[in-house]
């Protein structure tokens, strides 16, 4: 099999933990994705960040900003798909230039498997930028750190959205096991 | 006959300003777009109050995130049927954390105020107070008199865990009485005051 089925986190998805650790993220908001799988468990497994797992990731958006009014960092974990989803609540990051870190696992580009999936990976760029979001995308493991360094920056020292694309040359196509 | 039988007879505005009438100090509100804003700017103009002019179906996650930021305060969301319903979801959400600082309330008139008195889903098949519960909510008020929101008024201040309140308002269309617009400007009084109260320093 090849690399993807490996158990053992790569070392880019451990940083990216990191990263956030050290922008003293302390709500982390979540619709699951497979290729999220290790930040959420180590986001879990730290007592000092709230993870809450969303029905719907606009959900997550509503969060950050009512963490903001408390004082604190969020993020919001997602999937390509979910960028959809968060369109209209953004216009409330957008009204109240609220900070706004996004982290988006790509599906429906690099090898994908479902076609289903093409029609909403295939425009989530052009849709966060129209939503006022800067948007920036990573194929490679020495890219991750810099790119997600730099949307906490903008998000949170220019009091807007920021969103990083983890491509599926990064993460590796998903894997059907049947 | 419809489970959700009612009898809706409360003025919103009188609600309104019965739930906030002895607010203590470290009660905020996040109030649902529409005339729930409108109906807290009319009970009183207060930098606590992080008005909504838009993100329906948000008002509850806005609340989920505040209350689990600063757990010293307390955090009332109030909100409308048709705002609510849009984020039937972040019951569940809310249901998962279960944060004690944390009340849900619903102004439920069954109707779509805002946009001609549409029926909304409350006035025929839907529960809100059964949802909250099979969202795991553990207590679920549903309020139809002057008693009923004295006691919910006080539970706001201290309730030791997550609430949920149905309030049973009559679907009527007072004067819009309307609060500052600018979304920064009302964020940044929110911060500012929530940082007053919690004592953090706002970046």
């Amino acid at each position: 099999m090849n690399a993807v089925t490996d158990t053992t986190p790569a070392a880019w998805q451990d940083q990216l933990f990191d990263v956030l650790k050290r922008a003293d993220i302390r709500q982390v908001g979540y619709v699951p994705d497979a290729g999220h799988a290790r930040l959420i468990a180590r986001c879990k497994a730290d007592p000092e960040i709230r993870d809450v797992v969303l029905t719907t990731e606009e959900e997550g958006v509503a969060l950050a900003a009512g963490a903001w009014l408390g004082g604190q960092r969020a993020a919001l974990l997602m999937q390509s798909s979910g960028v959809g989803n968060c369109v209209n609540m953004l216009s409330l990051m957008r009204s109240c230039r609220f900070p706004m870190l996004m982290l988006v696992t790509m599906r429906g580009e690099w090898e994908e498997f479902n076609p289903w999936q093409v029609p909403m990976g295939s425009i989530v760029d052009p849709v966060l930028k129209l939503c006022d979001a800067d948007v920036a995308k990573v194929e490679t493991p020495d890219a991750v750190v810099p790119a997600v360094q730099n949307a906490v920056q903008l998000a949170f020292g220019g009091d807007r959205a920021a969103a990083v694309l983890l491509s599926q040359k990064l993460i590796g196509r998903k894997v059907w096991v049947k | 006959m419809q489970a959700n039988v009612r009898i809706a007879t409360l003025d919103r505005r009188a609600a309104m300003a019965t739930l906030l009438a002895d607010r203590p100090a470290n009660l905020f509100v996040v109030p649902g777009l529409g005339s729930c804003t409108w109906d807290a700017f009319a009970a009183g103009d207060d930098d606590r109050n992080f008005y909504l002019w838009g993100a329906m179906g948000g008002a509850a996650m806005i609340g989920l995130g505040l209350a689990l930021a600063q757990p010293k305060l307390r955090v009332a969301v109030i909100t409308g049927d048709g705002e609510m319903l849009m984020g039937l979801g972040s019951l569940g959400t809310v249901g998962m954390q279960k944060p004690a600082n944390l009340a849900v309330v619903v102004f439920d008139n069954g109707h779509f105020g805002e946009t001609g008195m549409q029926a909304s889903h409350t006035s025929g098949a839907v529960d809100l107070c059964a949802v909250a519960r099979g969202c795991g909510i553990e207590r679920v008020m549903d309020v139809g008199d002057e008693a009923g929101l004295r006691e919910l008024a006080g539970l706001l201040a201290n309730s030791d865990r997550t609430l949920f309140a149905r309030v049973r308002i009559a679907a009527d269309d007072p004067p819009r009485v309307l609060p500052e617009k600018d979304g920064v400007a009302i964020k940044d009084r929110v911060r500012r005051a929530v940082a007053k109260a919690a004592g953090f320093t706002p970046a």
